[in-house]
């Protein structure tokens, strides 16, 4: 069938159109801003919204209608008013002009200049919402990245391209793990070009600030783009902070073949925002008020990493967020738990006994793990012993809540040996220097040196040959 | 863009559209909107206006685009190359739209979902003048090496059909007719190819329901023996992050014995759909040394793919099976996870500005899935072969909380229930199916099958073990209160068995070689020997043999390890073990007869 009049009549109309700009909104209300008798509107069209001050504010399109357009203003709504508000209707999404030379460079939420300095000219233009990855052009992530962090390589072992999130509290040292890992990272028999991606969402500029300094300290910071969206900032652009950074990521992995580490803090206040934005929409709230979309909302996010087949590069995420009251059954870490591939837990009791990094492993967990390890990998027994690590502290806490009940010196023989077995785990596998860089068969010893506590009929888990060699008992 | 307009937009607000000017669009019926040519669904319809569901991302789509109808409801292709394929939740296929549109997912494109070109060898089993009726087969064709494709009549062809011409053996695309049959009644003549399109949300029709009394052979020795599932039986598996949900339904999918797989990554994560692919192609199916991608369909809506296309998939798998199921094979269906679906109804339904029910799931949320767990069964086919869809549905409730609406609807409507526990999970117990929580109903229907199976040894010995476990928790309560030095040696006992139960038995290493299969042999002789350890034991600890000394036997090290030591086609091991066992514990006895 031919095309009809009216199609043909209408894709003239877009270009006519494009670019027409409106004065005078009928509603504002938070941030969102209403406008009556547009021309039809694209949803999620990237609009431009002229204060009366002259200012330039961006916005996004949430609903459209035939009657009415239901604009976001990302950057706040304050100092707009109904008359003389204008906006700009420019016929595309959010995107975002991407650039290698990004790096080194501090941009705002939406990927305009924070640092004074001109952002520069982009190589494209992406979309910022990202395009889902076809699942069979992905490559399975099987690289070990050492971290240099006992807990986190023995236990928890990060890989690249995986999406490991740090689960904390307030007052927890999240942030200096997350620096510590930066300077110490590295992929094993191998030089790789790397890069980093910060995005912050909500944070005060004394941690946007800690992590600059320890970015310069380790001579890093001209490869890494910042993104900050700090406190003071529209909550709306917290939204699409995460977009902009994983836009720039994509564009580093995908064209550019690095290996980009991306770190997003705090994704608890890229969630409060989006609850208070569905809130002021009138959206019909699903578990404590957070939209009944958080979790497709936070995949997509998250699934913006991993590999593809034939390329080089990587993303590699890893998020922090505070868990409310450490609560690991709240919305958030919960959704974020089920999208991602793994979480490194913080544990609130180790913090307080002075253990840093306070990583309680037994709720930590990394699913990519199984595949990334082993011979040729990182070593031989390390599947096994980390398996029989996991078993022994877990038996641990058991003994410990007999022992609180019954008192230590009730504990039999054996319960004393794993009493003593869990302090050196926690006090000397766990924790280490905040500078400290052990590597992978420093780590795996360490492991056979608190299993060598414990006698060897206890050991199921690891094999007899295994024992044979490590084992010290 | 082709077709005819039904409408125009006149509302966008995420994955939900309202349509005006609609004229003669029926509920369900598949759309096109704008030019983009972005598939959406009918949801509603509402004095000349249409609630649309789209499938893809509604990012342009503006107010006064058309909306092309198609005519027909969003549809599974059925038609030999589905074996072995990967698709999204609307049954496109994910390699060719990688040709199509490179590594990310592009917007609008197209791809039937099996291969319109390929020629399949097609071997006629009817003749002319030969009588039919919907469901009949008219010949086979090998799809895979393992799965003999039967070509049937649709089952929307009505009454006594005579087959009025049939060609020959021989190559044939899926679109080419193969077969001409005219209703006895009417004269309509219909004809027949290897393609037939059916409504996914309609379950496709069948003869009669039978009896579930064969069990799934899982190899997991903690639902063979403990919990099992019939063929045709529902299941939930229910379970917070990291509790192992997928695992499990991996080992089901790559170890089970049925002779299709349907495997739907509802809203889960990518690497995990990259790793089935991975994986499966190169495990060997134990019983036919065949690869298990040959048996297997995977539907991969991953978590940042649409939303109304994730709701979507649960159908389009469920109709895959059941159109196996008809040609008379035991399918065997994975759901990973259903909450995501759940959720993907409550996203839309929040669109569509409904009145929620509990927290924000809207009130239709048990029908639907009511509705998806009764398309399971064991059947008799309108071919006349017995086929079986088994569904096991994961089940991912927040904050692991089982008394949410998806877990506790979901209860409702399985009969068998695998309680994934965090504390299981986190000491490494895997699989981390909690003995505690879990039940199944078709323990009494597979009872004769598997007494058949043990030399009537599985339901007493399944009642023993069940016992002791239970025996189990009242003397840990005690042993948290005054630890375990408290109890006598013959309770103690109890509990030293029921962990050596748990390390030998309920563990199983999906990793390891040996054993992450177990055959139903090796089962009923590992529990058997466990038992034996326990009344020998127990009658030893009774003439006053000290339990510390039965525990460091030799051959209890043994029995701990004969999981990862003694191979499924070895089992006759076990018996030599038993037999060790029994010296054992005699001799040990002896030393205090004497005294």
């Amino acid at each position: 069938m031919m095309k009809n009049d009216d199609v043909l009549l209408k894709e003239t109309d877009k270009s006519l159109l494009s670019g027409r700009a409106y004065i005078g909104a009928s509603r504002i209300d938070g941030p969102l801003v209403y406008m009556r008798n547009t021309h039809p509107v694209g949803y999620n069209e990237l609009v431009e919204i002229i204060a009366p001050d002259g200012s330039i504010r961006t916005g996004q399109v949430l609903d459209t209608s035939d009657d009415a357009v239901c604009v976001q203003c990302f950057e706040g709504t304050d100092g707009l008013n109904l008359p003389e508000t204008k906006m700009h209707f420019l016929g595309e999404p959010l995107t975002l002009g991407v650039t290698e030379r990004m790096l080194g460079r501090v941009m705002n939420g939406l990927g305009k200049s924070r640092d004074g300095a001109e952002v520069p000219a982009s190589e494209d233009e992406r979309d910022v919402n990202g395009v889902p990855m076809n699942p069979t052009a992905r490559e399975y992530p099987r690289d070990f990245i050492q971290t240099g962090v006992s807990v986190i390589d023995g236990m928890m072992t990060l890989i690249q391209g995986q999406k490991l999130p740090i689960f904390s509290g307030n007052g927890m040292e999240h942030n200096q793990l997350a620096a510590q890992i930066v300077r110490q990272a590295k992929v094993r028999g191998g030089k790789s070009d790397f890069a980093i991606v910060f995005a912050a969402m909500g944070v005060k500029y004394d941690v946007a600030k800690y992590f600059i300094d320890s970015f310069e300290e380790t001579g890093v910071l001209d490869n890494v783009a910042m993104f900050l969206s700090l406190a003071d900032d529209p909550s709306l652009e917290r939204t699409i902070t995460p977009r902009t950074a994983l836009t720039l990521a994509e564009h580093l992995a995908f064209d550019k073949g690095k290996q980009v580490l991306v770190i997003m803090t705090d994704m608890t206040n890229y969630c409060e925002s989006l609850r208070e934005i569905s809130t002021q929409r009138g959206e019909i709230p699903s578990r404590k008020g957070y939209p009944g979309y958080l979790y497709s909302n936070l995949a997509e996010i998250y699934e913006r990493s991993g590999k593809i087949q034939g390329k080089a590069g990587s993303i590699t995420q890893l998020p922090i967020l505070t868990m409310p009251n450490d609560d690991i059954s709240h919305p958030i870490p919960d959704l974020t738990g089920y999208i991602t591939e793994g979480q490194i837990v913080f544990d609130r009791d180790m913090h307080g006994r002075g253990i840093y990094p306070p990583i309680n492993c037994l709720p930590s967990l990394s699913r990519l793990m199984k595949d990334g390890i082993g011979e040729g990998m990182t070593r031989d027994d390390h599947p096994h012993l980390s398996n029989q690590l996991f078993a022994s502290y877990s038996h641990v806490q058991e003994v410990r809540n007999l022992a609180s009940v019954i008192g230590e010196e009730e504990l039999t023989e054996l319960d004393h040996k794993y009493m003593e077995f869990g302090e050196f785990f926690e006090k000397r596998f766990v924790q280490q220097r905040f500078d400290e860089d052990r590597s992978i068969e420093e780590t795996l010893d360490l492991g056979w040196q608190a299993l060598s506590i414990l006698p060897q009929e206890e050991l199921q888990r690891v094999t007899d040959e295994e024992i044979e060699e490590h084992y010290k008992g | 863009m082709q077709g005819r307009i039904v409408g125009r937009v006149k509302r966008v607000n995420g994955p939900v559209l309202i349509a005006s000017g609609i004229t003669d669009a029926q509920m369900m019926e598949l759309v096109h909107v704008s030019d983009l040519g972005i598939v959406g669904e009918i949801v509603k319809l509402n004095e000349g206006e249409a609630t649309i569901q789209v499938y893809e991302d509604a990012t342009g789509i503006k107010p006064g685009d058309n909306i092309y109808g198609s005519g027909m409801s969003l549809s599974a292709e059925l038609a030999p190359g589905l074996i072995g394929n990967i698709y999204d939740g609307i049954q496109r296929p994910l390699e060719e739209l990688r040709t199509l549109s490179g590594d990310f997912i592009g917007k609008g494109i197209a791809a039937s979902a099996v291969s319109h070109d390929r020629l399949w060898h097609f071997v006629p089993s009817v003749s002319v003048g030969d009588i039919v009726h919907r469901g009949s087969i008219i010949g086979t064709v090998q799809e895979t090496e393992r799965v003999e494709h039967r070509v049937m009549i649709p089952p929307t062809v009505e009454g006594e059909l005579t087959v009025v011409n049939m060609v020959g053996e021989g190559d044939y695309k899926v679109t080419d007719q193969l077969a001409l049959v005219s209703s006895s009644r009417t004269g309509k003549t219909t004809a027949v190819t290897m393609v037939q399109y059916w409504p996914i949300r309609v379950p496709r029709p069948i003869d009669d329901h039978l009896g579930l009394g064969t069990p799934l052979v899982t190899g997991l020795r903690v639902i063979d023996t403990l919990f099992p599932l019939s063929k045709g039986g529902t299941v939930a598996i229910p379970g917070g992050f990291g509790t192992g949900k997928t695992m499990t339904q991996h080992s089901i999918a790559q170890w089970c014995d049925a002779d299709i797989i349907v495997y739907i990554g509802c809203g889960e994560r990518g690497n995990e759909m990259t790793d089935v692919l991975r994986e499966f192609p190169h495990l060997v199916d134990p019983r036919t040394g065949l690869s298990l991608m040959e048996r297997t369909i995977l539907i991969a809506n991953t978590s940042n793919m649409p939303v109304s296309a994730r709701e979507a998939s649960i159908y389009t798998g469920i109709t895959m099976a059941e159109y196996y199921r008809d040609m008379g094979y035991s399918v065997a269906i994975m759901a990973d996870s259903t909450s995501r679906w759940a959720e993907a109804l409550r996203e839309l339904s929040g669109r569509m500005e409904e009145m929620p029910a509990e927290e924000g799931f809207p009130a239709y949320l048990p029908t639907r899935i009511a509705q998806f767990y009764e398309r399971a069964g064991n059947m008799k086919t309108l071919s006349g072969r017995d086929g079986s869809v088994s569904v096991i549905g994961a089940v991912s409730p927040p904050g692991g909380d089982f008394s949410e609406p998806v877990t506790s609807h979901t209860k409702r409507f399985v009969r068998a229930f695998w309680g994934l526990d965090r504390a299981l999970a986190s000491a490494r117990h895997y699989p981390a199916i909690s003995w505690l929580d879990s039940y199944s109903e078709y323990v009494d229907e597979v009872r004769s099958w598997w007494d058949g199976h043990s030399q009537d040894r599985w339901y007493s010995n399944r009642q023993k073990m069940m016992e002791l476990l239970q025996k189990e928790v009242r003397l840990q309560q005690i042993v948290k209160l005054v630890g375990p030095d408290a109890l006598p040696d013959s309770q103690n006992f109890i509990l030293e068995v029921c962990s050596l139960f748990k390390a030998a038995f309920l563990q199983q290493n999906a990793f390891d070689e040996i054993d992450r299969y177990c055959s139903i042999e090796k089962q009923t002789k590992m529990l058997q020997i466990i038992l034996r350890y326990y009344e020998l034991g127990a009658e030893a600890i009774q003439k006053g043999v000290p339990m510390v000394k039965i525990r460091r036997l030799q051959v209890v090290q043994d029995i701990t390890k004969m999981r990862f030591n003694i191979s499924n086609d070895r089992a006759d091991d076990i018996d030599k073990l038993q037999l060790k066992l029994e010296r054992s514990i005699m001799q040990l006895g002896s030393l205090y007869d004497e005294e």
